[in-house]
């Protein structure tokens, strides 16, 4: 039976009759990609264009509707060599794609006009100490204005809108001293100009506002790049379910369009797409995902199982439920409410200037007005004198101490595989005491490995090729231990037994116990562990198949603790398979068989000891744990529901970049901290240099600009502290490499 | 001094072409592919054409 896919959901029709589909595509590495996906493509007749994009790994295909069939651009895309995912893209990355766009256009216009502004002023600035004339000066001054004034209202319109929605929220940020600060400077110059007055400060107004859009835009980019390639690895993963329609026809639906009410079948060895109710049919699930238990239960007709849960043994049929129709769901997404409610929204770091800064500042320049006027000063002067003040200690190094710090680092983790979902995440993950870490799929590798030390090669080979032949998961780990990649020919599966085949005129079967003629009830052994029997020309053999630590997991653990950080497991299995892991690892506080609201009160106990908490988990019942503690990390593998709760995703098998996380905001922590004082140096020497009333445009200029470069320069030395990791994009491009040669040859 | 006349706006001439012409190549999405585009240049499907 050829199966229907049904891709509708992703086809956009346009009114000219012409289709569009947007996907992501896996294993785009090099030029020859883009011309033989292109020119694959556009030789399909109805294809009216395909354009790559190489650095999202997106692809956007037109055809005439109805000559061709999306299924087909998917089938023809895997022909050539390429797995294409196809995706609607969020609402919020096209926003964030068109709010890219605003910045860079207030970039170009504050860009061209600090030059031309320059232009002008470096004129008056030599000309003031050589034979310029008032009226060449004044002609200057109003040119500067023409230019400055239409520009900072065009490329200052990003901090004047988030000022403005500051204060009518009756609080402050930095943008509320930026937008006086620009305001103010332009105010006064042009009332300068006016009276024909010397010194104007165009120049430093407009300067201030490109530095900081730079600062704005390149913060923006790294948060949109992060967020597009948690997209891409989303649609690799988006799961699409089988779909049982009225005449009995199977369609292969995304997952995200099932509706309560469906029915759908899961295959042996795929993962059920939602939570629902099982209508025929009886089999093992793998609930680990769910709940951390790694021992397979039997399910049979009538009952409840959840989304993320992988069908072991047989072919079931199950109704969709509504969200959140099960019991152990409605519980997780209780305490997720309360998790989330109860959570106090921590202050960052730049805020926290920001509302020591604004106050001290505006109270110096008032001070700096009334000293003036009640040093006998005329009005005129007092009032030029406080506003340079607060033109000079305009936030324009402060604004960007912090940013450029956080926009440094995000580059740095993602190079070492982590993906920050928030952005103030790089704060938090630095001030962490207390690790928590999840066992199952955290501690230990998804998948599960064969221990291939008790048996003998030759057997463990033909049971290898034997297992490719076999859905069941417990199978395809044994199927990656298999040299020659042929399966065997004439095998047969039997759902919810095994699989025999003839091997040299023999009779092999792999599977259960029964199935090959052992008693089942030698099949014990240590906790995490699970079975499958060979039996082969009278030989027979069992495999153990079991949970193994992600192979660093040891190194990783021994370097938090050097670090002084407290380590606890806490994990839904049972105590003795997770007192076997936390011996291995050398971690002397552990607690197994929890439930999710046992996880959180554990978590809660450690927040009012004042601990900062990084819980690091993957399953759904991790999830409102992951929403309380102080900072949360998943893998890439993780539950839906935990890696939309998590600060940030780590990719890959290895649990370094847990340990990378917290080295390389730790030294970013330090480097925000190292920026804020150099400001506060910065503004202790020239707030008395202005409130003299000695500060010309010229020294204002060279000032901020310095103080501002200063700050940034610093910010780049985390790359140099922490050293070269591995790119996040780079690791995603080879997984899908491996996958392939991985699958038997077609 | 006679010489600013025309040097201004040249000047202010030139800044706004450049600005107008960044503007274009945004509006056209040159911005949204910068390491494809340094990878297109290397394929020679126009080449062929010719040659064949």
């Amino acid at each position: 039976m050829r199966e229907v896919v049904d891709f509708s959901t992703f086809v956009e029709r346009k009114a000219d009759g012409t289709a569009h589909m947007a996907l992501a595509v896996e294993g785009i590495g090099c030029a020859g990609c883009i011309r033989k996906i292109e020119g694959g493509l556009t030789k399909l007749p109805g294809i009216v264009g395909a354009r790559v994009n190489f650095t999202q790994a997106r692809l956007t295909v037109d055809w005439r509707d109805g000559a061709i069939d999306a299924a087909r651009i998917v089938s023809e895309l895997e022909l050539i060599g390429y797995r294409a995912h196809p995706f609607a893209p969020e609402r919020a990355e096209a926003d964030e794609t068109q709010h890219a766009k605003w910045l860079l256009k207030c970039l170009a216009v504050a860009g061209f006009a600090a030059m031309n502004v320059m232009l002008l002023s470096i004129s008056v600035w030599s000309g003031n100490v050589s034979d310029m004339t008032s009226d060449t000066r004044d002609l200057f001054h109003w040119l500067s204005a023409l230019i400055a004034l239409p520009a900072a209202a065009y490329a200052g319109q990003p901090f004047f809108q988030s000022a403005l929605k500051a204060l009518r929220a009756r609080h402050t940020n930095m943008d509320v001293p930026i937008s006086i600060g620009v305001i103010l400077a332009l105010g006064l110059s042009l009332y300068e100009t006016a009276t024909h007055a010397a010194h104007v400060y165009f120049d430093s107004a407009i300067m201030l506002l490109f530095f900081l859009l730079c600062g704005r835009y390149l913060e923006q980019a790294m948060r949109r790049k992060t967020r597009l390639f948690a997209g891409n690895l989303a649609s690799h993963k988006a799961a699409f379910a089988h779909r049982l329609d009225g005449d009995g026809q199977v369609t292969q639906v995304p997952v995200a369009t099932l509706r309560p009410g469906d029915r759908v079948l899961v295959q042996p060895g795929e993962l059920i797409a939602a939570d629902g109710t099982i209508l025929t049919g009886a089999s093992e699930i793998d609930e680990s995902l769910v709940t951390g238990e790694t021992i397979p239960h039997a399910v049979r007709a009538g009952v409840f199982v959840y989304a993320g849960s992988t069908n072991l043994a047989g072919a079931l049929t199950m109704q969709v439920a509504a969200a959140g129709g099960g019991t152990f769901v409605d519980e997780v997404e209780r305490l997720l409410q309360n998790a989330i409610e109860a959570k106090s929204p921590t202050v960052r770091l730049a805020d926290r200037a920001a509302r020591l800064y604004a106050p001290v500042v505006h109270a110096t320049a008032a001070l700096t007005a009334v000293g003036w006027l009640m040093a006998g000063a005329p009005v005129h002067d007092a009032v030029v004198t406080a506003i340079a003040v607060l033109i000079i200690t305009c936030p324009c190094a402060l604004a960007l101490a912090i940013p450029a710090v956080q926009v440094v680092a995000a580059g740095q983790l993602f190079r070492s595989s982590v993906i920050l979902n928030s952005g103030d995440a790089v704060e938090r993950l630095a001030e962490v005491d207390t690790v928590v870490f999840d066992k199952t799929g955290t501690l230990t590798l998804p998948d599960p490995e064969v221990d291939t030390s008790t048996i003998n090669p030759d057997l463990l080979e033909r049971a290898a090729r034997l297992a490719l032949s076999s859905h069941h998961p417990l199978a395809a780990a044994l199927a990656r231990q298999a040299r020659l990649r042929a399966p065997h020919a004439g095998a047969v599966e039997e759902p919810g037994r095994g699989v025999r085949a003839l091997i040299d005129g023999k009779e092999a079967r792999l599977g259960s116990a029964a199935f090959c003629g052992i008693d089942p009830h030698t099949a014990s052994g240590a906790a995490g562990t699970s079975f499958l029997a060979f039996a082969h020309n009278d030989q027979i053999a069992r495999i153990a198949i079991r949970q193994v630590l992600r192979p660093d997991a040891v190194s990783v653990v021994q370097a938090l603790q050097a670090r002084g950080l407290d380590l606890i497991i806490l994990s839904g299995d049972r105590p003795d398979a997770v007192g076997a892991v936390a011996a291995q690892l050398g971690v002397r506080q552990w607690l197994a068989s929890l439930m999710p609201a046992e996880k959180i009160a554990v978590i809660e106990t450690l927040k009012s000891q004042r601990r900062r908490v990084l819980m690091v988990g993957d399953g759904l019942n991790d999830a409102p744990a992951l929403a309380a503690a102080h900072v949360s990390l998943s893998p890439i593998t993780a539950a839906h529901l935990a890696q939309v709760h998590a600060d940030a995703l780590f990719l890959g098998e290895r649990l370094t970049p847990v340990l990378r996380a917290i080295d390389v905001t730790r030294r970013a922590r330090a480097l925000m901290k190292q920026n804020l004082v150099l400001t506060v140096i910065y503004n202790a020497c020239a707030v008395p240099i202005a409130m003299a009333g000695l500060v010309t445009p010229l020294i204002a200029a060279v000032a901020m600009s310095g103080s501002s470069i200063l700050v940034t320069l610093n910010a780049l030395r985390i790359r140099l502290s922490v050293g070269p990791g591995q790119r996040a994009g780079e690791a995603a491009r080879a997984e899908p490499l491996a996958d392939a040669t991985m699958e038997p040859a077609r | 001094m006679n010489v600013l006349v025309y040097l201004v706006p040249a000047a202010l001439l030139l800044g706004l072409t450049g600005l107008f012409a960044f503007l274009w190549t945004l509006r056209s999405g040159q911005y949204e592919d910068l390491d494809g585009a340094a990878l297109r240049i290397l394929a020679d499907d126009d080449l062929e054409e010719r040659t064949r």
